[in-house]
């Protein structure tokens, strides 16, 4: 019973962004790089599927460059992964080639039982692989999942909707699972599970043995710019009921907001 | 020449204002615009994108469309635009669009780019989109020859006048035969009849500075003046006052309203990437030194419980 869960490193979320010289991409110089916040719930997830399924094992999977793909895998197996699929590729992928990549990848170790990912990566907030990944694989998917329950081969999850309602939605047989947050809540690496995890197997793959190629991307993300600098705030003087009366004013007359 | 198609999404038996920005888009590429509505919802209502310039109306009001379902959707899609000759699909980038259109992307082989905050149809195709929740932006640059599904936020563009007399081809379309492996059992409802953070126009947001749940009534009295839906920091979302579907930020939700209101947040960087695309952003901190100010358009330093039944008192008169 495989259970595979799709993770990748991004800047950690106090990093102050900064472009490289020819606007092409973020200057990654200094950047931290942590786990996708959501990604920590899909590890989590799929290992509390293992300690209720002592049949299951999990396979962490992850695509990007080579050194950080290997660091974010070795986070999983520390959590308590079994194995590790490192897909060495470049930075610049597009959601369309990952997704492809990672369907090749896992099913080339046989049919997915389930497959937990997070439900979008903090650095380009695409939300798109989970649900391209379950296409190329022909499994159902539900993504924004807060609460999930499986039941034989039949899956009950919680997902948000619109306006925060929830929709109780019922999968059957093998699936893709995007988390959010509110899942669980992810353990902390031990001090005995890094040393394990040292030890775990972790298969090296990049794009070629795949077969697929970096030339099926449908778009690049190119001349990246900063915000424009805000002018300066307005304070607005006087006692609260001065201000109140400026910032209604200012709202109607300058701004044109309401 | 290829069409566009615009998907549009109805709430409340009328178009949600992100289709309405699309179809207006669409039109004024001068192009064919066909738009397609799905769900039974849309039974008396399929002719409103004609209104707005949409010349084909490609509906299907089976009930199994009548909750969001990934695979009934990008099937029925799927069947309609085998057939189209087309080169971009617009959507607004709603909670059930981001889920959908990727899913289609890989079916139907095409380019894929939600969270959309810019849109130029006039030569080409220029979309730009913020990268890390707002912390930088982009161009997207798609592969020659490659069909494009463009997600676009809510009110970021212009919406056009209606024609109360224009009409549509309306092309009834029969759910395709499926094999569900997903069905949707139930909703539960959210506090919250208003619109989803991510297509609100306005937005009050508040922080650890209102002190405990019950203060967020101020705010939301704030609010319904203005017809606006409530936000929150992650520190107040954490603390279990809010639901963690109302926080904004890098590990929430990114919003880009017309004005946003944040009352008592310091603005962390994590805050901030999530709202600083906000068009107008009112920070209400009786801490001078907030991060939050040096993102606000218009600042008051002073105490959220003197100052926000005040300002509720003024929109009041000003909006009656
Ligand atoms: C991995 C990670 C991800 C994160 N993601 C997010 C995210 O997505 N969104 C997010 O918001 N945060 C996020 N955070 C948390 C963030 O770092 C801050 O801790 C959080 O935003 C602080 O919330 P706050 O502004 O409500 O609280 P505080 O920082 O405590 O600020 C409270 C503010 O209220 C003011 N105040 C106090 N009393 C009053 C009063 N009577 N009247 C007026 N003002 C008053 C104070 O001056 C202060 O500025 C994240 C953190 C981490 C580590």
């Amino acid at each position: 019973m495989k259970i595979f869960v799709c993770i990748k490193q991004v800047p950690d979320t106090e990093t102050k962004i900064k472009l490289n010289a020819d606007k092409s991409f973020i200057d990654t110089t200094g950047v931290k790089w942590v786990m996708n916040p959501y990604d920590e719930y899909a590890v989590e997830e799929a290992l509390k599927y293992k300690q209720a399924h002592p049949q299951a094992t999990v396979t962490a999977v992850s695509l990007g460059p080579k050194k950080r793909v290997i660091e974010t895998l070795r986070t999983a197996l520390a959590m308590g992964a079994d194995d590790g699929i490192a897909i060495d590729a470049p930075e610049s992928l597009d959601s369309y080639v990952t997704a492809k990549a990672l369907a090749k990848a896992i099913s080339g170790e046989g049919v997915p039982h389930l497959i937990f990912t997070g439900k979008l990566a903090i650095d380009d907030n695409a939300s798109s692989v989970s649900q391209q990944l379950a296409e190329f694989l022909g499994l159902p998917h539900a993504t924004v999942v807060s609460k999930f329950e499986a039941k034989d081969n039949q899956y009950q999850v919680e997902r948000e909707v619109e306006g925060g309602s929830r929709e109780i939605v019922q999968l059957f047989g093998p699936s893709i699972i995007a988390a959010n947050k509110g899942l669980n809540q992810p353990r902390y690496a031990s001090l005995p599970g890094i040393m394990k995890a040292k030890k775990k197997p972790l298969k090296e793959l990049d794009l070629k043995s795949l077969g697929v190629d970096e030339s099926e991307k449908k778009l690049d993300f190119v001349d990246y710019m900063l915000p424009p600098e805000k002018p300066p705030v307005k304070f607005l003087d006087g006692d609260v009921q001065n201000q109140v009366q400026s910032l209604t004013k200012l709202l109607r007359e300058e701004a044109k907001v309401i | 020449m290829s069409d566009v198609i615009v998907f549009c999404e109805s709430q409340k038996g009328e178009l949600k204002k992100g289709s309405l920005e699309l179809l207006n888009a669409a039109k004024k590429t001068g192009k064919n615009v066909l738009a397609v509505v799905l769900g039974p919802q849309w039974k008396s209502i399929s002719n409103l994108p004609a209104l707005h310039g949409s010349k084909k109306v490609f509906v299907c009001t089976d009930e199994k469309l009548k909750h969001y379902n990934p695979q009934a959707y990008s099937e029925v899609l799927n069947h309609i635009l085998k057939d189209q000759n087309f080169e971009i699909i617009l959507a607004s980038s709603t909670l059930m669009a981001r889920d959908l259109f990727p899913r289609l992307a890989a079916k139907i082989d095409a380019a894929v780019v939600s969270d959309c905050t810019e849109l130029d149809l006039s030569s080409g195709t220029t979309v730009r989109r913020p990268m890390y929740a707002g912390k930088c932006t982009a161009t997207v640059k798609f592969k020659d020859g490659v069909k494009k599904i463009i997600l676009i936020r809510p009110n970021q563009l212009p919406v056009g006048e209606p024609d109360p007399s224009a009409t549509a081809e309306i092309i009834e379309v029969s759910m395709p035969i499926l094999d569900l492996k997903t069905i949707v059992k139930d909703v539960v409802t959210g506090t919250s009849e208003k619109l989803d953070l991510t297509e609100a126009n306005i937005i009050v947001s508040g922080g650890r500075g209102l002190k405990e749940a019950a203060n967020f009534k101020m705010l939301e009295e704030l609010a319904d003046t203005l017809g606006a839906t409530i936000g929150a920091s992650r520190a107040v979302c954490d603390a279990g006052w809010i639901p963690h579907s109302m926080q904004v930020g890098q590990t929430g939700k990114t919003v880009a309203p017309t004005l946003y209101i944040a009352v008592g947040i310091s603005g962390a960087i994590q805050h901030l990437a999530g709202m600083s695309a906000s068009k107008v952003i009112v920070a209400i901190n009786n801490d001078p030194e907030a991060p939050i100010f040096q993102k606000a358009t218009y600042g008051i330093v002073g105490d959220a419980f003197e100052v926000v039944p005040k300002l509720t008192e003024e929109f009041k008169k000003l909006l009656n």
